[in-house]
């Protein structure tokens, strides 16, 4: 190892099973987010992926205070907070960011519930610090069955939609015109959302896990999000704009 | 105007029959009733509010109605695949990742579930249907950074990939310049004629379409009046229509609807939605 490295990593970093299952976790959950990203993106429905994140945490202290699997805790917490968010039913954009918000608050609220719960059940000293640095979440191999079969429903429903999804996203109204059943496409698609979020969010918590010696772990997520983003900006193909038409005024600066 | 009626006079593509609709309580169609035949280009024609996109919405089958539509001779399916509808709001990011290609591949599968599996027929499709809307030069760009016009074009050929009889196109001159707007009702004469597809096209102003349409259907307060245009655009049909005097005004070729009286403007200043607004000479 480079000496630079040593600074950072302890010896035996790359090759601790924790970090091996946090990479192989996190390489799925990246594949499955980009795949369901997309229609995020084209849907403005950013909101809604943010919300079901912190939601996790709901899902993950609830899942503590029961004994259960965390990646359970997520998904159940995620498709609970989709299937509500669809029952509220405000299908207009802003009218949609509403009902994440409500969902949103009642989240947060249980999840300070079970959180407080937790330290006051299971009587571990320094329960707190667990949660904060995120070990309590942290995974082992026997749940990898499990997030691949998590990224295998959320891949399975995108693929099964694509095709009505994507013209959904774009127009509801070309959608409805052809008799696609709008509504519960986008209700398919948020349970794809959910499950993705779930996935993502877990894999949040085994990556603070696997962090290296005296540093704090948000430095390394911060760093390493930023260099991937980084690299996806110089990498980025320039499109050359058609020569019937002038260059996209909007591709030209990169992205704050 | 321009053009007789197809004169094989089997069964019309659409036929509304005392179609009626109220929202809320209001009426916004009182029994509208009026047929389309195969091939013919039609203009429905009203002001704001007049209640055209409530009539896409019954015809297409998004909103229910009294009274019977009939597409092809028989009750309408829940997917329509007789026909093609080119909505008026259509605003795409120009980041969105969807080529001019994609949008019009849409309109030939979206309905089916799973991806399209890329095939020479597909694409010898699409790419055609590129050629007759002239979109050949940004088939490759996205959909999001094309002209209003360019879209419009594209929403044309993703509605007539699947082949329709019947083509509805909801106000689609309302935010085009008078050249784009000029080449899309050209164009739109052209494959309709070409390929025997009934139009109905709705508008606010009649006189960019009058050297192309066949018949003319005018709604004014929920309801409608139909025929050629010589014999809907009359001063007494018109007049009839809105409830209170209109006069219709004849300048080289083109027409100018002009509410009645000024007292009875006065009188209906209140009623806004239902007096008829000028048409401008363009």
């Amino acid at each position: 190892m480079s000496p630079t490295l040593a600074a950072i990593f302890a010896p035996g970093f790359f090759t601790s099973a924790p970090v091996a299952i946090a990479a192989s976790v996190g390489a799925v959950a990246a594949i499955v987010g980009g795949v369901v990203g997309v229609f995020t993106v084209i849907r403005g429905q950013s909101f809604a992926g943010e919300a079901l994140g912190d939601i996790g945490t709901t899902g993950g202290s609830g899942a503590f205070l029961l004994g259960a699997g965390a990646l359970w805790g997520f998904g159940v917490a995620a498709v609970a907070a989709v299937s509500v968010m669809e029952l509220i039913g405000i299908q207009r954009p802003r009218g949609r960011d509403l009902a994440t918000g409500i969902v949103l608050g009642a989240g947060l609220g249980l999840a300070a519930l079970f959180l407080y719960l937790d330290t006051v059940y299971h009587n571990t000293t320094g329960a707190t610090f667990t949660i904060i640095f995120g070990s309590l979440f942290a995974i082992t191999s026997s749940s990898i069955p499990l997030v691949l079969a998590f990224s295998a429903v959320a891949l399975g429903l995108i693929a099964a939609l694509y095709r009505p999804l994507l013209l959904s996203s774009i127009s509801p109204e070309l959608a409805a015109a052809r008799g696609i059943p709008v509504r519960l496409v986008g209700a398919g698609y948020l349970l794809a959302l959910a499950v993705a979020v779930a996935l993502a969010a877990f894999t949040i918590g085994t990556i603070l896990r696997s962090a290296g010696r005296g540093w704090p772990v948000s430095f390394f997520v911060v760093t390493l999000i930023f260099a991937g983003y980084l690299l996806a900006g110089l990498l980025r193909p320039r499109r050359r704009a058609p020569i019937t038409s002038l260059p996209d005024p909007t591709a030209a600066p990169a992205q704050s | 105007m321009s053009g007789e009626p197809p004169s094989d006079r089997n069964v019309p593509v659409l036929a509304l029959d005392r179609v009626s609709v109220s929202l809320a309580g209001r009426p916004i169609l009182r029994e509208v009733s009026f047929a389309i035949e195969p091939g013919e280009f039609t203009g429905l024609i009203g002001s704001n509010g007049a209640g055209k996109t409530t009539l896409f919405r019954v015809i297409l089958g998004l909103q229910p109605a009294s009274g019977t539509v009939l597409l092809d001779g028989r009750p309408r399916s829940r997917r329509n695949p007789l026909i093609g509808y080119v909505p008026q709001k259509f605003a795409l990011d120009p980041d969105a990742p969807l080529r001019t290609r994609d949008l019009v591949g849409l309109g030939l599968d979206a309905h089916r579930y799973g991806i399209a599996l890329p095939s020479r027929a597909r694409r010898t499709r699409i790419d055609e249907m590129l050629e007759a809307v002239d979109a050949r030069g940004f088939a490759d760009a996205r959909v999001g950074t094309l002209s209003g016009g360019e879209q419009q074009r594209v929403l044309i050929a993703h509605a007539l990939i699947s082949s329709p009889k019947l083509l509805l196109l909801d106000e689609p001159l309302a935010n085009l310049d008078l050249p784009s707007g000029q080449e899309v009702v050209a164009l739109l004469a052209r494959i309709t004629k070409e390929q025997q597809i009934a139009v109905l096209i709705s508008a606010h102003e009649m006189n960019p379409l009058l050297p192309v349409i066949d018949r003319i259907v005018y709604l004014a307060a929920g309801r409608a009046a139909s025929g050629t245009t010589d014999e809907v655009v009359r001063t007494s049909v018109l007049s009839a229509l809105y409830g209170h005097h209109v006069d219709v005004l004849q300048v080289h070729g083109r027409v100018l609807v002009v509410a009645g009286a000024a007292g009875e403007l006065a009188d209906s200043a209140d009623h806004a939605h239902t007096r008829p607004q000028v048409e401008i000479i363009s």
